[in-house]
């Protein structure tokens, strides 16, 4: 049976006729130890078969080291959105619940390779130059979550430094006890800078370009 | 749980413009301002609006089932069913912004929003509904997603195992309390009133719950902690001993705040903070008109604040038309 409804396979069809670019879904997985890592699966497969321009393209998280090295994939399930180019787009965690929504929307961002942001947003994010490291934690009943992290790969879209993973609470516990997430959607920048709640754009973006200016040395994310 | 996989109508842009002055500009997308949107392109007024989300409460709502023509739709569903009508008219839209101030400048409305962008209109319709209220008490800011929180259906997860205070006496407490009877060991549920405003279904379920200790009639002195939320201090209304509860959370649901700040020095306001109108939605400003939860009007469901919308928007038509 198909995880996807169908009338939000119809909506989604529906968003997919404007897509403009080849999309590739890139699928880190195992059989085993791992919550979600089948229906996330199943779910990109389905998303591809969608749309002419999504494809996907599965891998095995242990089997596939180099790839996994190659993606900087630490962890599994974990889904990259991209195109001829990886734009740091990360999903951690079955993309299911209200952050579909946000899986959908990084889809039509990368395929168009574009976004909405303002043009003082795009501005500000250009001359970030160093690498910055979002993850944003969500549950997957959280309404107030996609908004958060669609914001976040917005930023990863726009900026070559800029790496930004979807981290979904459930599926990483011990991350959750890491870094201490108590309520979604949390941010966290470069380990150390962070905040909780869903923040507008200006906003949001101005706690990114802080971090990076303060980030004490241009890190490598792990 | 079960894995369902959720997706909102798309969102078409044709993003306001600076230079333009509107007909109409409607604050706030919930049930009001998306039907005063439907309305006013229908009257062809040039509307923009401007809106945090679209959907508003509704977005948050589980289940309706007295909104008429569903006998049942989830909230999420029917935010849907009216983004595809407000989708079909040519409306601009500034969605995720936030209005920050509204003010008049001669006979022009001015509209300040957080990202620093500057609005005119001729007439506005004040349509921006209410928030959760904090407490407003010592440690609640600062602790904010370090165990206090204002979304249950959120964050509950996060505290499995750990004992938890929930604040609030109506539906949205007792649901939130029964929520997490399945994950903590010890819930104190604690109000301010010494009747439980909540659904007498909702009553029975608590009530045989053993994990909950109620305290109604008790007052919140503050929660305290270095980094996380570690005990709230509670005080009897009737001058009884102060107690401290040790708790990991603190989930508040102590109801709704009008979101009228952005306009409070400019229009009348009443004493719970909501925009005072009369039967039409003319607030104490010509020309500036408000409807639904954020008004003065009674009742706040979503049936009645779509239809406090479609009247804002046919009285601000009638205002326009007259004053041409
Ligand atoms: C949990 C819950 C369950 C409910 N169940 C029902 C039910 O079953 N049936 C029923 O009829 N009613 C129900 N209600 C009540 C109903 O949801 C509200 O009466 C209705 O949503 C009010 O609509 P509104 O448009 O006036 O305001 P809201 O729905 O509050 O919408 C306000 C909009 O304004 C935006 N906004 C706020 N401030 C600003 C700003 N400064 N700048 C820009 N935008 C802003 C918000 O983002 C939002 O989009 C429920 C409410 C809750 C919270």
């Amino acid at each position: 049976m198909a995880l996807l409804k169908d009338e939000v396979q119809n909506e989604a069809r529906e968003r997919f006729k404007k897509l403009t670019g080849q999309v590739r879904l890139v699928n880190f997985t195992q059989k085993i130890e791992c919550h979600y890592c089948e229906e996330t699966r199943r779910l990109i497969e389905e998303i591809a078969s969608l749309s002419p321009k999504i494809s996907s393209k599965i891998y095995n998280f242990t089997l596939d080291k180099e790839k996994a090295q190659q993606y900087k994939i630490d962890k599994i399930p974990a889904v990259v959105v991209e195109a001829e180019k990886d734009y740091g787009i990360r999903f951690f965690g079955i993309p299911g619940g209200y952050e579909f929504n946000s899986f959908i929307s990084a889809i039509y961002d990368v395929s168009r390779k574009a976004t909405d942001l303002s043009v003082e947003s795009k501005d500000k994010i250009s001359k970030i130059d160093k690498p910055v490291h979002i993850q944003v934690f969500v549950t997957l009943t959280c309404p107030y979550c996609p908004a958060a992290v669609e914001m976040a790969h917005k930023l990863a879209l726009e900026s070559e430094y800029i790496i930004s993973d979807m981290v979904e609470s459930a599926e990483f516990p011990h991350l959750v006890s890491k870094y201490g997430v108590m309520g979604v959607p949390k941010v966290v920048i470069n380990e150390e800078f962070g905040f909780e709640g869903a923040l507008p754009e200006t906003s949001f973006v101005e706690e990114v370009v802080k971090a990076s200016k303060s980030t004490t040395e241009a890190k490598d994310e792990g | 749980m079960e894995l369902d996989f959720i997706l909102s109508k798309e969102e078409e842009k044709p993003t306001g413009k600076t230079e333009l002055i509107y007909d109409l500009v409607i604050i706030g997308g919930g049930p009001a301002g998306m039907t005063a949107a439907v309305y006013a392109a229908r009257k062809r007024l040039k509307t923009l609006l401007i809106t945090k989300d679209l959907g508003g409460q509704v977005l948050w709502t589980a289940e309706v089932e007295n909104y008429m023509g569903y006998q049942y739709i989830e909230g999420r569903q029917l935010v849907n069913k009216f983004k595809e009508q407000v989708r079909h008219f040519p409306i601009d839209q500034e969605i995720g912004e936030e209005v920050e101030k509204l003010s008049k400048e001669g006979e022009i409305f001015s509209i300040l929003t957080r990202g620093g962008k500057k609005f005119r209109g001729k007439t506005v319709i004040i349509a921006s509904g209410k928030k959760s209220r904090s407490l407003n008490v010592s440690g609640e800011k600062r602790l904010i997603g370090r165990g206090v929180s204002y979304c249950s259906i959120c964050d509950a997860p996060f505290f499995e195992g750990k004992e938890v205070a929930v604040i609030g006496g109506g539906n949205s407490a007792f649901e939130a309390a029964l929520d997490l009877v399945k994950i903590a060991p010890k819930i104190y549920l604690i109000d301010i009133a010494s009747s439980w405003s909540a659904d007498p279904v909702l009553l029975e379920q608590i009530e045989k719950e053993k994990k909950v200790t109620s305290f109604p009639r008790h007052k919140v002195k503050e929660i305290k902690g270095d980094d996380r939320v570690e005990s709230i201090t509670i005080e009897p209304l009737d001058g009884g001993q102060i107690k401290s509860l040790s708790v990991q959370g603190v989930f508040i649901e102590i109801g709704l705040v009008p979101n009228s700040e952005f306009a409070a020095s400019l229009v009348k306001l009443n004493q719970a903070g909501e925009v005072a109108v009369d039967c039409s939605n003319h607030t104490s400003i010509p020309g500036l008109f408000a409807a639904g939860d954020v008004s003065s009007v009674p009742e706040k469901q979503i049936i009645i604040a779509a239809g406090e919308g479609a009247k804002a928007t046919l009285t601000a038509h009638q205002y326009l038309l007259r004053s041409r």
